[in-house]
């Protein structure tokens, strides 16, 4: 869709407006008038801004601290191709709930990089891409690509993707790599997607994904709990046993609506249901709201509502009890609500002149769960089972430096 | 591993539609180009701040059992 060299122009900055200029060789004096004599003239799509990001980012919650740098870089070449960067690296510190009940606080780095090309091609954009992440107990490398098609005036832009990740799964013990154990899974994803101009204000995007997973798809560390007299706790553990298929189907929605005032409204909606009887329900709502030239604030809201896998149970009734036996809280039923709110600020660096623009971000998000059916086993009581249901509370952090070249 | 079932449909849906619709009259865009100046406000971006995004989605996929249908291409974790 050409809405991104619009956006480009909208910035009102004259050095996009000259790059618009000088691909186009059409001046563009007024951000409005820009917009309109682009999409009038430009026949084919657009690729993405050359830009570079550097982020920090920190999640602290439940016992667990997450935190590390991720740096994205974007380049066009000869206004016919993109090439993006990515390096990501979340250094984690542990001592969640699963690993105090059932094994030692831990320290886990886990680096990804990601290379993607765009191709542009009249109105098609074609996009191929990999993805390699590395910890010292998890290898995925990902493969991906799709294309994308700007159809009816540019109204409308229908997308497809495919993905196929491979997993090397082992297991550390002691800090140290077993080497008796190496399993592997395999995921493939199909996407589709539409997106669609619907008034002068208002655009929506609707997006269905399957993904399906084959191969050992549990955690070799997790444990299910089971009803066990013999032992003074009333409880005992066992290996959790998942199946080794899982096929998922996502349908979301988006609309994004642009308010008379200059201010943005966007919501979201996502249903979920995959093999393993997981149903879920996410809604987001987000405003945006510009203050004068260089200030953008925004704020959101999320809920996410999932009901339990059919093999989940916080205390199973005997040990072996089932084929599949599951107590990842992640598939218990729960609820999770997230606000956010974030600002950004525009500025120039006079030292560096083949910086178009630059910004800086700052974004607050606290997440909060409560677990219908996951209980709390640090607490003592003369019952298995009558443990307060867990929650968790987590602060997120991220603040980042933007550049447009 | 052949295409899911559950694919199948929706694939054949949509290959149906776009052929339908290629069939037809050219549309008249009722938006016109020189009308989409909200739409091309940078405050409308569905993705304003990529980096940012493709983080927080890794965090809403490592905490939640739902995945997909987020518009972006993520990779493999042993997050959970």
């Amino acid at each position: 869709m050409q809405l991104m060299a619009r956006r480009a122009a909208h910035d009102g900055s004259r050095t996009a407006a000259a790059r618009q200029r000088g691909a186009r060789g059409l001046p563009c004096w007024l951000p409005a008038a820009c917009g309109s004599l682009l999409a009038a003239t430009a026949a084919a799509g657009v690729l993405p801004e050359d830009r570079a990001d550097v982020l920090y980012h920190r999640y602290d919650g439940g016992g667990v601290v997450i935190d590390g740098p991720s740096i994205l870089v974007r380049k066009k070449f000869a206004d016919k191709v993109s090439i993006a960067a990515n390096y990501y690296v979340d250094m984690v510190s542990s001592a969640s709930i699963d690993v105090v009940s059932t094994a030692s606080p831990y320290r886990e780095e886990r680096t990804q990089y990601s290379l993607t090309a765009d191709y542009l091609r009249g109105k098609s954009t074609y996009s191929i891409g990999y993805i390699n992440s590395s910890e010292s107990d998890y290898d995925a490398k990902t493969w991906y690509a799709g294309v994308s098609q700007d159809l009816f005036g540019d109204l409308t832009t229908i997308s497809f993707s495919f993905k196929k990740g491979d997993n090397d799964i082992f297991r550390n013990i002691g800090g140290t790599k077993d080497p008796g154990f190496a399993r592997g899974s395999e995921v493939r994803s199909y996407a589709v997607g539409i997106t669609q101009v619907l008034t002068r204000s208002m655009i929506g995007a609707f997006n269905f994904e399957v993904i399906s997973d084959e191969g050992y798809l549990n955690s070799p560390y997790r444990s299910v709990r089971y009803f066990d007299p013999a032992d003074p706790k009333g409880y005992s553990y066992q290996a959790e046993i998942y199946p080794s298929t899982r096929t998922s189907n996502a349908a979301s929605l988006k609309l994004s609506y642009f308010l008379p005032y200059r201010a943005a409204l966007d919501g979201w909606y996502r249903y979920y249901s995959d093999s393993w009887g997981v149903v879920a329900h996410t809604a987001e709502l987000g405003y945006t709201h510009p203050l004068r030239e260089r200030w953008i604030f925004s704020g959101s809201v999320r809920y996410y509502q999932q009901d339990a896998a059919d093999f989940y149970a916080d205390l199973f009734p005997r040990r072996d009890y089932a084929n599949f036996l599951a107590r990842d809280k992640e598939l218990s039923t729960f609820t999770a609500v997230t606000f956010g709110v974030g600002a950004s600020y525009d500025f120039r660096i006079a030292r560096l002149p083949w910086v178009d623009k630059a910004q800086v971000n700052l974004r607050y998000d606290f997440m909060t769960i409560d677990y219908d059916d996951f209980r709390d086993v640090r607490e003592t009581v003369t019952v298995p089972g009558t443990e307060r249901p867990y929650s968790l509370d987590a602060n997120i952090y991220q603040v980042f430096l933007s550049i447009w070249f | 591993m052949s295409l899911p079932r559950a694919l199948v449909r929706p694939l054949l849906a949509a290959t149906m539609l776009v052929i339908a619709l290629s069939a037809c009259a050219p549309i008249e865009p009722w938006v016109k180009p020189y009308e989409r100046e909200n739409l091309a406000d940078p405050i409308m971006a569905f993705d304003r701040y990529p980096v940012s995004s493709a983080y927080l989605d890794h965090v809403y996929e490592a905490r939640e059992g739902a995945r997909g249908a987020t518009g972006s291409a993520g990779g493999g974790c042993g997050c959970n």
